[in-house]
């Protein structure tokens, strides 16, 4: 059976079971709705989690991003799975048993300040549709690369699957049809990887296979190849880095704070019944996520060994067949700069602007033309990074099935994503705007109507930008970290080791961080894209980092301003208490009675 | 109130940590099921040793996992590449693998330490969970 045949097959079979789990927990209260009625074994949540938090970038673009940044790239590995030490350590026991539905709830109750929660509803939100984007056109993508239907189409079918099951389901049925999706995308991952360790040394481990030495009687080790190669063609060793120390500190504190912040992989820690399951749940959580984070670094390797074997100095008319595949999709193109018909991969811009611009004619090899300037480099060859995961079963000769098993992975980190990202939007409208804030005496059963029409509006827009995507989304993901770091990350975490940081200092402090963040990231990015460099820098920090920065201006304007004010309400100071100790999460919650005054 | 009362002197009496625990489960057993803070029947003394232990635990923790991440993957990783793991420039690995491996390791030393200091001071959450819940270690 041919690639898509199969792809149609293995697509269409996980889809089936995503809906299926979701008419099986169809819910019918806001608590099952926003917490899965908390009673999620901490396994469970654990597989949840991990399949919320990897999203098709995880999936499709870190082993890329990796294989052409090599060392320098290791930052983001560091700093987001880091980032799970401080989430677990600093945030999840005691939100657990704080005992409530939401992020911003935690915020505007430890404050006692609609002002508060609001603030905290409006990062949550810009936090999450900026994710959300990505992964509708993640979706897109896929079905355009596999089932050969227009991205589009593959966009509208993504936000059909969500709907069924966030929207039936709340975080019941988002939670169990993760867990399919996990065990979906994480088998998607390994085969090849395996398949790809086995071609270059025997050894069918990847994570070992990795450090292990090559079968081509050589004599050397994976890594010395590596290195060996790109020096050859010009590159950094690819073990050696090259970022400062002090940006690449910054950048993996910013992503480490940043991802403990993220308000969908916060809730998830909600759903657990007990004070000690979201910290052991945190650790399976991180245990599920590293089994596919050990293995992007193995699957970068082989990919830029493969890249770089398989296309240098080769004759373009004599190029294997994927790079015919991938420059039809625009994602490889060539410029036969010296007229020699053989295609150079070098180090360096092959084209002016990076991305290619097709004319739509073809060249004397056949090549798709383009219309940019030649780089100032003698490589000739673009390859997006994208390709690496979806392109490495072909460019390995892997069997069909292999290809189609990719495409429902790629599709499944895509899904679950999406799905608590949706989840916590329509929760913070519903519950925290709506409830909480501007209409308090709505019954139960209208607000999980309206959590529902929140999540079908919440689909609508994200179905939107993945069909319209800003030309910023690259950008925007330093947004989304920045955000999470220097708005939510600090006053949960100040709210919880402090009795007296107080409602003045923590509004103060996440209005001046985030102003700091957004500002930064707005000028250097959109403002003066022409001085983003090091020279003209903060501290010589990039524009991911900066959300250090405005985490410890954060840090220090509520310190600061909180002890110039009065000391929090004693009822305030109780739940501090109250959140401390683990014993009575199961009968917790008793706290509703707390008076919310409005600045 | 009273009980409180009795409580707070009763542990003035008994200093050490394992009474004060032994105390909490005969009373917790006694009590009627208190609807309330259930910190009510915790004296304040076993609470803040509760609290400065957790503290002292998450200072070692997060000591190690800066150590892990920004000592060996970042500031002394070119130095520690002359060491081999394997096929692995050590400085590499780190980078690569062994820092999510050592944060994995970390939150399980965590969720095991913390169990012991919560029994200990008698704050763990094991009286509380439905029968439904089956624990698995």
């Amino acid at each position: 059976m041919d690639a898509q045949t199969l792809s149609y097959i293995f697509v269409g079979l996980s889809f089936a079971l995503y809906i299926g789990i979701a008419f099986w927990s169809r819910v019918g209260s806001t608590r099952e709705f926003y917490v899965a009625g908390g009673g999620i074994h901490p396994v469970i949540n654990g597989m949840a989690t991990a399949a919320d938090w990897m999203s098709a970038a995880s999936f499709l673009s870190v082993a890329g991003l990796l294989a052409f940044a090599g060392r320098d790239a290791a930052v983001y590995m560091i700093g987001w799975t880091g980032g799970y030490v401080l989430l677990a350590l600093l945030l999840a026991p005691y939100l657990r048993k704080f005992g409530r539905f939401t992020v911003p709830e935690f915020i505007g109750d430890r404050y006692y300040s609609d002002l508060a929660r609001v603030v905290a509803v409006i990062c949550l939100i810009f936090i999450s549709f900026t994710y959300i984007a990505g992964q509708m056109r993640g979706v897109g993508i896929v079905f355009s690369r596999f089932l050969e239907v227009d991205i589009n189409t593959g966009v509208v079918i993504g936000m059909g699957i969500v709907f069924c099951y966030a929207v039936l389901g709340g975080m019941k049925g988002i939670t169990y049809t993760q867990v399919a999706q996990y065990c979906v995308l994480i088998f998607a991952f390994l085969v090849p990887a395996v398949f790809l360790s086995i071609m270059w040394t025997d050894n069918p481990i990847p994570q070992l296979a990795f450090g292990d030495v090559l079968n081509d009687g050589s004599g050397m080790t994976v890594l010395q190849k590596l290195d060996q190669v790109t020096v050859e063609l010009g590159f950094t060793a690819y073990t050696q880095a090259t970022r400062s120390k002090i940006d690449s500190l910054a950048i993996v504190t910013a992503l480490m704070i940043g991802t403990a912040g993220l308000p969908h992989v916060i809730v998830r820690f909600f759903t657990v019944p007990k004070v000690s399951d979201a910290r052991k749940s945190a650790g399976y959580a991180l245990a599920f996520i590293c089994v596919m984070y050990t293995t992007i670094p193995a699957v970068a390797a082989f990919s830029r060994l493969n890249l770089s074997e398989s296309v240098n100095e080769v004759a373009y008319a004599e190029a294997p067949a994927w790079v015919g595949n991938w420059e039809n999709t625009g994602l490889i193109a060539w410029q036969d700069k010296n007229g020699d018909g053989i295609i150079q991969y070098r180090a360096g811009k092959a084209l002016d602007p990076v991305k290619p611009i097709f004319t739509g004619e073809r060249g004397k090899y056949g090549e798709r033309l383009v219309s940019n300037e030649a780089g100032a480099s003698a490589n000739e060859i673009y390859v997006d990074r994208d390709i690496m995961v979806m392109a490495n079963p072909e460019i390995a000769q892997m069997p069909n099935w292999v290809v189609a098993l990719i495409a429902a992975g790629a599709v499944a980190a895509a899904l679950s994503t999406a799905a608590g990202l949706l989840l916590v939007i329509s929760s913070s409208i519903s519950h925290d705007l709506m409830k909480r804030t501007f209409m308090p005496n709505i019954t139960d059963k209208q607000e999980l109507l309206s959590a529902r029409l929140a999540a079908v509006a919440a689909i609508l827009v994200a179905g939107w930008f993945g069909i319209n995507p800003p030309a910023f989304v690259a950008q925007t993901v330093a947004f989304a970290f920045g955000m999470a770091a220097a708005s939510l990350f600090p006053p949960i975490v100040m709210g919880i080791f402090s009795k007296r940081v107080n409602r003045q200092g923590a509004i103060a402090g996440m209005l001046t961080g985030l102003a700091l963040t957004v500002g930064y990231i707005v000028y250097f990015n959109f403002m003066e894209p022409g001085l983003n460099n090091a020279e003209h820098w903060l501290f010589g920090i990039s524009t991911t980092g900066i959300g250090t920065i405005g985490a410890a201006v954060n840090v220090a304007v509520t310190l600061i301003i909180s002890r110039m004010t009065s000391e929090p309400p004693m009822e305030v100071q109780d739940m501090v208490d109250d959140i401390r100790i683990p014993a009575g999460a199961g009968v917790a919650h008793h706290h509703q009675g707390l008076p919310i005054k409005t600045l | 109130m009273s009980r409180n009362g009795k409580q707070t002197s009763t542990d003035n009496g008994a200093d050490t940590t394992g009474s004060n625990a032994v105390y909490h489960h005969d009373d917790a057993e006694n009590l009627p099921a208190h609807s309330h803070h259930d910190n009510e029947v915790l004296s304040e003394t076993n609470l803040k040793s509760y609290w400065r232990a957790n503290v002292k635990v998450l200072i070692t923790l997060l000591s190690a996992w800066a150590f892990v991440s920004f000592v060996c993957g970042i500031i002394l990783g070119d130095w520690l590449d002359q060491f081999y793991l394997g096929g692995f420039p050590l400085g590499f690995w780190f980078t690569q693998q062994g820092a999510m491996l050592c944060f994995v390791a970390i939150i399980f030393i965590y969720h095991f330490w913390m169990q012991r200091i919560e029994r200990a001071h008698g704050v763990d959450d094991d009286d509380n969970h439905e029968p439904s819940q089956q624990r698995e270690d």
